[in-house]
């Protein structure tokens, strides 16, 4: 209890503290370099006044869990063939290698142009964008399924489909988690850059358009919904997992960020 | 009767597992010219040094390694695939058991794969969990056993299918002492309880006395071959302190000793 007590305490401290020194810097060098919290907090007021910024929010959660959600979906079945298959594996090991140093958002122009200025050029870098992670991942998990599990199958009678749905599957589901919930990471920072170069709406063009008004107050509130979104939808990802996942050993804690 | 008796027994003549040597001319065996027939519901035991080949000639007997020469029977046919007749138990149960499933459901796993209905599946794996000793454990994961219970799991689960051969790769040799001794009177009982063929791989003499009928020492590799078998005429259940006992360990500690 004592311990309890002192983790809280010690943490209110720190955001104090944090706090103070934004104060500070905001004091030392004027609100148009550092917007204090207060100055943040008058320019969220306006962002919500005006309902831009639940707009701005909403619109970036669409595109983010829409293109995460379809990735998800087509890369773990693709992890699990290229796994699987040695011969569709040995093709295409060079071909993942060679395309997961691009950044998705090197993309971003050739997408406007392969599927218009709308939202499927987003959402189709958020779907690319956490594709090779799920597909990377799953493919390390079932590379890394112990051959003794896939023997034992097999000496039980279990057909080659049947190892696959109830050994290779099962065993990989927590590579397949870390995945899908590294690849949420990427998907914001890729879902920014697109709409800070090709959006009227969301969470990245407020914070590059507010450059036009010289509102850095805005930039902030920006930033900070930022944080706030990915840490949420993190935390709801990690928990769910540990809920409904628990039995194929998947951990609630963080993953490493690419 | 007497057919029915053959029906589980193993001959193996002139078995070789090799590879090729580095300049390719060369040809390296692992086995070299391996002759041994165990007879329908014996307790067979292999006994040699740690990289003998034991465990290469098992995986060649359960069919998840090819032999390069030989051949390889069960009962009247020859075999050279895993099947549902011979069953493994691993030496490690946590890469060999499903951490995902219960005991009741790794138990269960064989009988699931063949699409048997649930009530009959239910009535064997109880009566195997009873078998090994694991009643009121039906629930539980895995990771929430001991290892020699694990074992135990294994064991259960591989008897579930009913397979008239159990091959078994040191299933006892990551316990502690007296665990081990604890699974070998259980092994045993249960052996004499349901008269399956077992091929036993060990490096413990005494290991090897406590459970064998006939002992088949493997010399050292490569090029490794059964060089002695002794027969174990000592009743069930042995006693280690016997005379006759530790006059058998001894002739065999000797053969290793030369």
């Amino acid at each position: 209890m004592k311990r309890f007590g002192n983790k809280w305490i010690s943490l209110a401290l720190l955001w104090i503290g944090g706090v103070a020194v934004w104060q500070l810097a905001a004091y030392l060098y004027g609100p148009e370099i550092v917007p204090g919290p207060a100055a943040t907090l008058k320019g969220a007021a306006e962002l919500l006044a005006d309902g831009s910024l639940p707009k701005y929010i909403g619109i970036s959660f669409y595109r983010v869990l829409t293109g995460w959600a379809l990735g998800s979906l087509i890369g773990i079945p693709i992890g699990l063939v290229i796994g699987k298959v040695n011969a569709v594996r040995a093709f295409a090991e060079p071909f993942l290698n060679f395309i997961r140093f691009i950044p998705p958002i090197a993309f971003i122009t050739l997408f406007l142009v392969w599927f218009g200025i709308g939202e499927q050029s987003k959402i189709a870098l958020i779907t690319y964008a956490t594709l090779f992670i799920v597909v990377m991942n799953t493919l390390t998990g079932v590379l890394s399924v112990e051959e003794d599990k896939i023997r034992s199958a097999r000496s039980m009678g279990a057909s080659e489909w049947q190892i696959v749905l109830h050994v290779i599957v099962p065993a990989t589901m927590p590579y397949m988690f870390t995945g899908i919930r590294l690849a949420m990471g990427t998907s914001y920072m890729a879902i920014i850059g697109a709409e800070m170069i090709a959006a009227n709406e969301g969470v990245g063009f407020l914070i590059w358009n507010s450059r036009l008004y010289f509102r850095t107050d805005w930039i902030f509130v920006g930033l900070i919904s930022l944080g706030l979104m990915g840490f949420v939808t993190d935390r709801l990802v990690g928990w769910i997992g540990r809920k409904a996942l628990y039995r194929y050993g998947v951990v609630g804690t963080a993953p490493a960020r690419r | 009767m007497s057919l029915a008796t053959s029906e589980n027994s193993i001959t193996i003549e002139r078995l070789n597992k090799s590879y090729p040597g580095p300049s390719g001319a060369d040809v390296h065996y692992i086995i070299k010219d391996v002759d041994l027939v165990v007879k329908s519901g014996e307790f067979f035991v292999l006994l040699g040094p740690s990289g003998c080949g034991k465990s290469t000639l098992l995986n060649i007997i359960a069919g998840f390694v090819s032999k390069s020469g030989g051949r390889l029977r069960i009962g009247e046919s020859e075999v050279s695939k895993p099947g549902k007749d011979r069953a493994v138990v691993f030496q490690q149960a946590d890469s060999s058991l499903f951490p995902w499933l219960t005991v009741r459901q790794n138990v269960e796993f064989g009988l699931k794969m063949k699409k048997m209905p649930k009530p009959q599946r239910k009535e064997i794996s109880d009566r195997y969990i009873g078998l090994v000793g694991l009643s009121g454990h039906e629930n539980k994961f895995p990771r929430e056993l001991s290892g020699g219970m694990k074992q135990r799991v294994q064991l259960a689960r591989v008897l579930a299918n009913d397979p008239v051969i159990l091959l078994m790769d040191e299933p006892f040799g990551a316990l502690d002492a007296m665990t081990r001794r604890t699974m070998q009177k259980e092994l045993s009982r249960i052996w004499r309880e349901t008269n399956k063929t077992v091929i036993f791989v060990t490096h413990d003499i005494q290991e090897a006395l406590l459970l064998g009928q006939r002992i088949g020492i493997m010399s050292a590799g490569p090029s490794s071959n059964i060089t002695n078998i002794y027969d174990v005429p000592l009743p069930y259940p042995r006693d280690a302190a016997a005379p006759e006992f530790y006059e058998l360990y001894r002739t065999i500690q000797a053969h290793f000793d030369e």
